[in-house]
């Protein structure tokens, strides 16, 4: 569903990502894996046109999507989901919500309002409430439906349990797995090993703008060297 | 009594048109962030057009589309012109520096300038009356004209309108998304670039619709676009950019105030007449100082996120390259030489190129090592040559006397303004600038009995002849330029340079932002003085004209012209401009319109300015 092959971008002079390659099959949730500025959220944002990506090919469906203006990858169903939420403060959460909002399409979930406020009940309580006002999870949760409601193929997840409270993290889990279950692919970056064991299928392991691992999750489980490499403190 | 009451409606009246055309700056801002200098050209053909639709065209009565349907249809039309300037110039430049983007409008100023007066004449039109509103009602025994009554209404409807479109409208949830976070809104599958050309049509519609709705309240003439742009933009600043009901609040408070001060009786202080009625623009400023000492953003504006601007990397100014300082020498060694060879023709265009060297290397000084973009620098130009000629008119001060006074008073003006600019930052610091622009100007042109208004101050002439005025000039201006070089590498140099590029990290380190750049404010200031001064002895005489917007463009052309980021560059394009200006006004009728589209067709092809394309071909080789 998305291929990326040979990916370098650079900020500036300096070269944040050199050669990175991954890919995502349909339904399935990959993980990018690595420490604080690694060049995980770099990665997604490149796929998603944000910044510029100086070389590589980026495939979804086919279709070669590196150099694209973002509202066009939007439009043909890779959702964007980033990392510091970036909720419209000074709109409601129905307002929000209908800023994401696209047609739908044949081949992947529908979202519709209710569905939504199913898997997200507490948004369903505040559905008037500005952006500004709520809390951290309320608002990463309103993000991930935000995105959900353009009713994407796939989505990029930049670090989403990323300052949540425990019990939230949990629930955010749960939400990815449900996100799961309707058939979305998930790609998404993490530190948190513990989360990422939860969730994901696969794992690619980010250092220095560089794919240092690649495998399955539980493969990577059993291998303790490169965990200790690559993702201790 | 009743004439109080009769003022408070003529400022309810005036405010309509005022919030008309302010809201649709401040919309166009908030969305695309370009500060729209041409929104002024836009409520200026929106009166022509609605005149030409209403009795233009030798129509019996009102002609076909009627009064309302004329000015609509011209409001329409103007409309489809902003999206054609939207479409084919301002989409290019989004991503430029918003200084570029103003010269870019202001380049269709011009052009839209020249292309009314082609179409229109010089001549002022008058328009037609309102059909069924041609009276007067009877407020408290005073009369007061219907039109003016329908007018009051109107803004608060439009207001209204507004607000359900902002509110209730996929469009108008679109339209605020994108003002908070453009990015975000795009990689969620919006175009934003259709969502900019319609704002951009709306606020254009606006700005005609509220030029038309002034056909039957005052002639049509070429100097609407001026004079509502310094109106429009105080309102704005005051109001919060990007808000609507702040422009409608800010419109309201200026515009009373500007009624009720009609109604003060001139007074005496120290033997000067001042008439508090006459000076239109004081009470904006007044508004304007209260304000933004309270809010420095403006009544309902917000500061600007600023963590989703990406810092811009401004590069390190680079010890001058030794072949360049010898290419210094050379030149101001060629000037000595000059009176020698050049007729005295040649010795004037000199002497002024040198004095807006000085002009131009006081505005880059507080742009680029300051990061303080001003759209006002003419203030300062302005204050320095007022100083001067009041000096000598005054006082009857000899020449030497005059070339202080000036930039003691620029400098004063500089303190004084730069106080509320420091507060703010960007494109907010740069509107800041200009208003104040304005009032200098207004001051000069309606403080008739000190200034001599628009037939300004005669016979400022230097004690010196031709050749001694240019050495004059050749010598403050060499000694200017190295004093302010000298600032930039001097201790405060750094200070101010940190302060640009991150108030916070220089905060952090105990530089105290808002004072080092309120110096820097204040000493380019100084120096801008010193080149107005210059230039009122230059010329032995002084208009308001050298306080007003196409000054001040000037000076921003030479810097940008040169490029923001190298000392060398303002003085190139301080020459390559004027003299570019003095050929071309010499050669054609039509200089607005070749010089407008010249300033459109540079800020399309070198965003970097010409020195600055130079230095970057310059350093590519060094690579290679």
């Amino acid at each position: 569903m998305l291929r990326v092959d040979g990916l370098h971008t650079y900020y500036g002079r300096a070269h944040i990502l050199a050669d990175v390659s991954l890919d995502a099959a349909k339904g399935e949730i990959v993980v990018l894996l690595g420490r604080n500025g690694a060049g995980k959220s770099t990665t997604l944002k490149s796929i998603m046109g944000l910044v510029p990506a100086a070389q590589g090919a980026i495939r979804f469906l086919d279709r070669d999507i590196a150099g694209a203006p973002p509202h066009e990858i939007a439009r043909l169903g890779l959702g964007y989901v980033p990392e510091d939420r970036r909720i419209f403060t000074e709109l409601t959460v129905m307002e929000n919500l209908e800023v994401g909002r696209q047609p739908a399409r044949d081949d992947a979930p529908v979202w519709t309002i209710e569905k939504l406020f199913a898997i997200f009940p507490n948004l369903a309580e505040m559905r008037n409430r500005p952006g500004g006002k709520m809390s951290g999870g309320e608002q990463q949760m309103l993000t991930i439906a935000r995105t959900l409601m353009g009713n994407p193929r796939a989505i990029l997840l930049d670090e989403p349990s990323e300052g949540l409270a425990p019990v939230i993290v949990e629930q955010m889990a749960r939400t990815i797995k449900a996100l799961k279950a309707e058939g979305l692919t998930v790609v998404l970056s993490e530190q948190n090993l513990h989360f990422a064991t939860m969730v994901a299928d696969r794992a690619y392991i980010v250092e220095k703008g560089r794919i240092r691992y690649s495998g399955t999750m539980a493969a990577l489980a059993a291998d303790e060297a490169i965990r200790l490499q690559y993702l201790s403190v | 009594m009743s004439a109080l009451a009769v003022q408070f409606l003529n400022g309810l009246a005036s405010a309509s048109a005022l919030f008309l055309v302010a809201c649709g700056l401040s919309i166009i801002f908030g969305v695309s962030r370009i500060v729209n200098f041409a929104h002024g050209s836009f409520y200026m053909l929106g009166a022509y057009l609605a005149w030409t639709f209403t009795r233009g065209l030798g129509w019996v009565g009102y002609g076909p589309l009627g009064f309302w349907g004329g000015i609509l249809a011209a409001a329409l039309i103007v409309g489809l012109i902003g999206v054609l300037i939207e479409l084919v110039l301002l989409r290019r430049i989004y991503q430029a520096p918003e200084l570029f983007q103003l010269l870019a409008t202001f380049g269709v100023v011009l052009v839209v300038q020249d292309v009314t007066m082609a179409i229109w004449g010089a001549q002022d039109l008058l328009g037609p009356r309102a059909p069924g509103l041609r009276g007067a009602i009877d407020v408290m025994g005073q009369r007061f004209p219907q039109y003016d009554a329908l007018l009051i209404l109107i803004g608060p409807v439009v207001l209204g309108l507004l607000w359900l479109l902002f509110n209730r409208t996929r469009w108008g949830t679109l339209v605020r998304a994108a003002t908070a976070d453009r990015e975000m809104v795009a990689a969620l599958g919006v175009d934003q670039r259709k969502l900019f050309t319609s704002v951009f049509f709306l606020g254009t519609f606006l700005a005609a619709l509220g030029g038309g709705l002034q056909l039957p309240r005052e002639p049509v003439q070429l100097h609407m676009d001026m004079a509502i742009i310094a109106d429009a933009f105080v309102v704005v600043v005051v109001g919060g950019m990007g808000s609507v009901g702040g422009a409608y609040l800010a419109a309201l408070l200026i515009a009373q105030l500007q009624a009720f001060m009609l109604l003060v009786p001139d007074f005496e202080i120290a033997g000067l007449t001042i008439s508090i009625a006459k000076m239109t623009l004081i009470p904006s400023f007044l508004v304007m100082a209260v304000v933004l000492i309270a809010r420095p953003y403006g009544l309902l504006g917000k500061a600007p996120s600023h963590a989703r601007t990406q810092a811009s990397v401004e590069p390190v100014v680079r010890v001058t390259p030794p072949l360049l300082a010898k290419f210094g020498f050379a030149t101001v060694a060629a000037l000595i030489l000059l009176p020698l060879i050049a007729d005295e023709y040649g010795l004037m265009v000199a002497t002024e190129i040198l004095i807006f060297v000085l002009m131009a290397a006081s505005l880059h000084f507080m742009m680029g090592p300051g990061g303080m973009a001003s759209f006002g620098h003419a203030a300062y130009f302005g204050l320095g040559a007022y100083g001067a000629a009041l000096a000598a008119k005054h006082f009857d001060a000899p020449m030497e006397a005059g070339l202080v006074a000036g930039p003691v008073l620029a400098t004063l003006g500089g303190i004084l303004f730069g106080w509320f600019c420091v507060r703010l930052s960007g494109v907010y610091l740069a509107m800041l600038t200009l208003a104040f622009a304005q009032i200098v100007w207004s001051i000069a042109f309606q403080w008739v009995a000190v200034t001599g208004g628009d037939n300004g101050v005669l016979g400022v002439w230097p004690s010196i002849g031709k050749t001694g005025f240019f050495y004059l000039s050749l010598a403050l201006a060499v000694v200017g330029v190295l004093l302010l070089r000298r600032a930039i590498y001097s201790p405060f140099g750094y200070a101010l340079r940190g302060a640009r590029d991150s108030a916070l990290r220089a905060d952090a380190i105990g530089i105290d932002v808002k004072r080092v750049q309120w110096t820097a404010f204040a000493i380019a200031a100084s120096f801008a003085g010193l080149a107005g001064a210059l230039f009122a002895y230059f010329k032995g005489s002084v208009f308001p004209t050298y306080a007003a917007i196409p000054k001040s463009v000037d000076a921003l052309m030479m810097v940008l012209l040169g490029g923001v980021q190298t000392i060398s560059g303002p003085l190139v394009g301080a020459a390559v401009y004027m003299g570019l200006h003095e050929q071309l006004v010499r050669a054609t009728e039509l200089w607005r319109l070749v010089l407008g589209i010249a300033i459109i067709a540079l800020v399309l092809a070198f965003p970097q300015g010409i020195a600055g394309f130079a230095a970057k071909r310059w350093a590519k080789e060094d690579g290679a």
